[in-house]
């Protein structure tokens, strides 16, 4: 080859390579978008600009649960790498964390991600970010973010209210929108109004340098969206009523239930002893639970809605107006005090209802139930008794025990009302007569009650026959009560009938022999009836129910004290107060207060 | 035995404008590169694009001058230039400050000078007046050996700093003794070698499990396969050869053998020896898992950047990538990483046009030199451009391993920027007199 036409050859090597550059170049550029979507990945950053929850109020429009700032620590290990490292022992003894702890939270950073912020202490409050903010600056790879944290700061209701904490996988899982570090009710009224309280998260887009700071807003911000904020949810509570209730339930074990009966609206639901729902959000969560799982009172326990008790004597006026219904007896009938099969408490022979029920006398409901009960439509005594139970049950539901009162409080049990099907089950079919299961009609044997549905049952006294189903929810993001919480139930008996019960009730209060003298408040009349109520070995639960006024009802409630003693005791003296704070806005009989406050569980001995 | 007449007018303006389009791209891009996020304050001459401009200003003066001398002071001087060089090779290897792990530098205060960058035009000089003299041509030995001593000095120089980029631009010279006649076959067999090499990487860092023998590096099967397909090859040179050349081409094919084996287990052994994040940076070329995030680190962002550019870019000052540090050495041997995303394919194949038309150009007028100096010193500008742009745009593409190079007239630097312009204009004032050279 001649010498010059090497030029060609040189000419064509410069010539190769140019062509496969640009066949490069297109394929990089041009090509399947992968290095574009690998430089989008790391110089764009999504920032998830969390809403504010709703609150959760009460009637009154004070603040149950709000939001207060807290602040999570994150770390990233490669800004900590390239600036040389982190002073471990520094870091520590600053943000007061164990050493061992804070080393294997940066270790779970690293394994995370290394160029993205990892949260290794979380929730730390307003008053303790202020002490260590100053010092953050000098760790790097250290920042902060601040969030927002629930605070309950009456330490109120916790039980109605429920938990809001962290995420787990089932609810990452739930294709709901949680991430990995997002909060969200889990049990109560956070849980049951989620989807209402949470929001709706804004999403702003950033471009990032290589340290992952955020420079400047992606595309002027066109894709950005603003977080919109949660529904506020008022409830029915009264947060007077209930601080009031908490108070004096203080020490104790057992339960408030107030209701307004017209409304069905719930006052107060007051479960003894409390925590507060602060006790169980920021860092030291699962300490706190546990102490709590493993309190032998059961703090955990909602008594208000989940406790079932036998009724006892209040039963009995039940009892009554189902017979002066189905016409077993007149207001006028006397029955002996025969006290053969159950024994009666008090000086009193032949009572007509009102009086019976005064004086809790119980061979007169037995009387009655069994003229309802085994009231000779068979022949068989047996065949008997399974029609007549058959009649009698349902009638007590009416009443709401053994339902679940329409559903609009989540959690609430049922309790039980015996039937044909139950006994024939415990003892076998026709193997049981109304000799067999007559304790129920004064209120023992297979009956449950939970405290709501006690109150409910002083809501019916009150409305003379009808209840609205108990709720707690007034309004939700300013659009009204939903018109679903507002049924009415009839319990088909007639309001006549509650006459004598009512006046037996006023005078069980107001009669100098009554038993809940002391539910007596201070010119108004109240209608109450005692309940003393058995427990194994233990000192009897003691339970008062009564609405007030009288003439014109604004509050029905229940009140439960564990092991107490006497109905008449402890529950009614409690109720007094209840309803002095709630229809007068205070409280004169400050040596009743003051007696209530001082006592604790256990009770002493009478 | 020159006429110096109207010298001005026979200046290639072509190539001229070419370079000055090249330094003003470069210019904007280093200015983008260096201004991050804030906005460009072009008149800050403590910048990198401040000073790149005082570079480029000084560096037109210089162009200036050198067409203003007689191209027979560059043919005189071109012994006395090289050995300053060399001279200077040595002493930066003992006083030149360390940075990056090589010792190319020298300080001297806020100024630093890589003497490397002048080495190359006064090793391409020294090449032309070798070659042009009398009837020095390489089919003898001695000039042969003369022309590899003057190519091989810088080269191991440079390698000792260790600059390798550099030493293989010295090695790129070698094009320009393959136009003086150097055998073509040096050419096959660095290509072959270029393959030999790729695959003893590929295979090297490969186990497998051999009959008999157990786990093994690769490079034995790379072996078998090298001897059988010599084997085949032997068996079929009575059928392919004339009878004439069947025993050279019998002497080749076992020489080729023996080399290859021996390149490839040189290589292998030779990769084993680099430091760690040059035997990584190989290793991640070829797609070797390295188990090190980092070691591709350069070369993924430069990618993703270029990447990213599309077809027409993100605009000046706008890629992400450029103004937040996420491409390293971005003003310098990652500025085409800034073209790539600001101005997208559109712009990057503008520079890749640029480039090949150039070096077209500076072959063009190696051609039609009358006088031997002019041409062997074309073809070293041609060698010594070529081998910059070759590995500085295979590196930021993905396709060379990275080696540290600048890409001429392009990347920030002083030192480079008057190396260039003393290579280009010595050839432009030398091509002006062609007329004028008696032979």
């Amino acid at each position: 080859m001649n010498l010059k036409e090497r030029q060609w050859v040189i000419g064509g090597i410069i010539l190769l390579m140019s062509v496969i550059f640009i066949g490069r170049l297109f394929q990089l550029q041009l090509g399947p978008s992968a290095w574009k979507d690998y430089a989008a990945r790391i110089t764009e950053e999504r920032e998830i600009i969390d809403p504010a929850r709703g609150m959760i109020l009460d009637r009154n429009g004070q603040i149950f649960l709000t939001n207060v700032p807290s602040y999570d620590l994150l770390f990233t290990p490669r800004q900590a790498r390239l600036a040389g490292g982190l002073d471990t022992m520094a870091l520590s003894q600053t943000i007061r964390l164990d050493t061992s702890k804070l080393i294997a939270a940066l270790a779970k950073a690293d394994a995370y991600a290394s160029y993205r912020p990892s949260p290794i202490l979380k929730q730390i409050t307003n008053h303790d970010y202020a002490q260590i903010s100053g010092e953050i600056w000098r760790f790097p790879g250290l920042q902060s973010k601040r969030r927002s944290i629930r605070t309950n700061e009456g330490g109120l209701a916790s039980h109605l209210l429920g938990e809001y904490r962290e995420t787990d996988r089932e609810d990452l899982n739930s294709g709901q929108g949680y991430r990995l570090g997002d909060y969200k009710g889990k049990s109560g009224l956070e849980l049951e109004f989620e989807m209402r309280l949470r929001g709706k998260r804004g999403i702003k887009y950033h471009i990032v340098d290589v340290r992952n700071d955020f420079r400047e807003p992606l595309a002027n911000g066109q894709f950005d969206s603003l977080p919109t904020s949660g529904e506020n949810v008022t409830t029915t509570l009264d947060m007077d009523l209930q601080a009031y209730g908490e108070r004096l339930m203080g020490n104790k074990r057992g339960a408030i239930v107030a209701l307004d009966p017209k409304t069905g609206e719930v006052l107060a639901l007051v479960s003894a002893p409390s925590y507060s729902t602060d006790f169980l959000t920021g860092k030291n969560r699962g300490a706190h639970y546990t102490e709590l799982l493993q309190d032998p009172s059961k703090p955990l326990f909602n008594r208000a809605m989940r406790a079932t008790y036998r009724p006892g004597s209040i039963f009995k006026m039940i009892q009554g107006l189902i017979a002066l219904d189905e016409g077993v007896i007149s207001t006028d009938s006397r029955i002996v005090c025969n006290r053969d099969i159950l024994g009666c408490h008090g000086a009193h022979s032949m009572d007509n209802l009102e009086q019976a029920i005064v004086h809790s006398c119980n061979p007169y409901f037995h009387e009655v139930m069994k003229r309802m009960v085994q009231g000779g439509r068979a022949d068989n005594i047996f065949q008997d008794a399974s029609e007549g139970l058959a009649l009698w049950s349902p009638r007590i539901k009416k009443f709401g025990i053994g339902t679940d009162l329409g559903g609009h409080l989540s959690g609430l049990r049922s309790g039980s009302v015996p039937d044909t099907t139950l006994y024939n089950r415990m003892y076998g079919k026709k193997r049981w007569a109304y000799s067999t299961i007559y304790s129920i009609s004064i209120g023992e044997g297979e009956l449950l009650t939970t405290p709501v549905h006690m109150a409910n049952l002083a809501a019916i006294m009150a409305n003379r026959g009808w209840f609205v189903t108990p709720h707690t929810i007034l309004d939700i993001g300013g659009n009204g009560k939903p018109p679903s919480l507002d049924s009415l139930v009839e319990t088909g008996v007639d309001p006549t009938a509650f006459n004598p019960i009512i006046q037996a009730m006023a005078a069980v209060v107001a009669s100098s022999e009554g038993t809940g003298t002391k539910a007596r408040v201070p010119g108004i009349t109240v209608c109450g009836k005692t309940g003393t109520v058995q427990d194994g070995e233990r000192a009897t639960h003691s339970v008062f129910m009564a609405f007030a006024p009288k003439e014109n009802p604004r509050i029905a409630l229940s009140v439960y004290v564990e092991n107490a003693g006497s109905g008449g005791d402890w529950a009614a003296p409690i109720a007094s107060l209840m309803m002095e704070q709630f229809l007068t806005g205070s409280v004169s009989q400050t040596d009743k207060e003051e007696h209530i406050l001082r006592s604790t569980y256990p009770f002493p001995e009478h | 035995m020159r006429r110096s007449q109207s010298v001005g007018q026979r200046i290639d303006w072509t190539t001229v404008g070419i370079v000055a389009v090249m330094m003003i791209l470069g210019w904007l891009n280093i200015s983008s590169a260096t201004a991050g996020a804030s906005p460009v304050d072009w008149l800050d001459l403590g910048s990198k694009q401040g000073k790149q401009l005082i570079w480029i200003l000084i560096c037109s003066g210089l162009a200036v001058v050198i067409l203003n001398i007689e191209g027979e002071f560059f043919i005189r001087t071109s012994i006395l230039h090289y050995v300053i060089n060399v001279v200077l090779l040595l002493t930066v290897l003992i006083i030149g400050k360390k940075v990056g792990g090589a010792r190319s530098w020298f300080g001297f205060g806020n100024i630093s000078i890589q003497p490397s960058e002048f080495a190359k035009p006064s090793a391409a000089l020294l090449l032309a007046w070798l070659l042009s003299r009398g009837d020095g041509k390489l089919r003898d030995l001695k000039t042969l050996v003369q022309s590899i001593a003057i190519v091989g000095i810088p080269a191991a120089l440079t390698l000792l700093q260790p600059d390798a980029g550099t030493t293989l631009v010295f090695g790129g010279l070698i094009f320009a003794l393959y136009r003086e006649g150097l055998s073509g076959n040096v050419l096959i067999a660095g290509f072959c070698a270029l393959l030999v090499t790729i695959a003893s990487i590929l295979t090297g860092a490969a186990i497998i499990d051999y009959p008999w023998i157990g786990e093994q590096s690769a490079i034995g099967l790379l072996w078998l396969i090298l001897v059988a397909f010599c084997l085949m090859f032997w068996q079929l040179i009575p059928n392919i050869v004339v009878p004439r050349n069947r025993r050279r081409v019998r002497n080749t094919t076992w020489i080729s053998l023996v080399a290859a084996m021996l390149l490839s287990a040189g290589m292998h052994t030779g990769l084993e020896q680099l430091p760690r994040h040059q035997r990584e940076r190989v290793q991640v070329l070829f797609g070797i898992d390295v188990s090190n995030p980092d070691a591709d680190y350069n070369i993924r962002h430069a990618k993703a950047a270029i990447g990213s550019g599309g077809l027409s870019g993100k605009g000046f000052l706008n890629g992400p990538m450029t103004a937040y540090g996420f491409v390293p050495e971005q003003e310098t041997d990652f500025i085409f990483c800034t073209v790539g995303e600001e101005w997208g394919f559109l712009g990057s194949a503008f520079v890749i046009v640029l480039f090949t038309v150039l070096l077209f150009r500076i072959l063009a007028i190696a051609e039609r030199q009358r006088s031997d100096f002019t041409r062997v010193y074309a073809y070293g500008v041609v060698s010594i451009l070529f081998m910059h742009y070759l590995i500085n745009i295979g590196m930021v593409l993905g396709l060379a391993p990275v080696i540290g190079i600048p890409l001429p007239f392009f990347s920030a630097g002083g030192s480079s920027l008057m190396g260039f312009t003393l290579l280009v204009f010595i050839l432009l004032r030398l091509d002006a007199e062609r007329v004028s050279v008696l032979r």
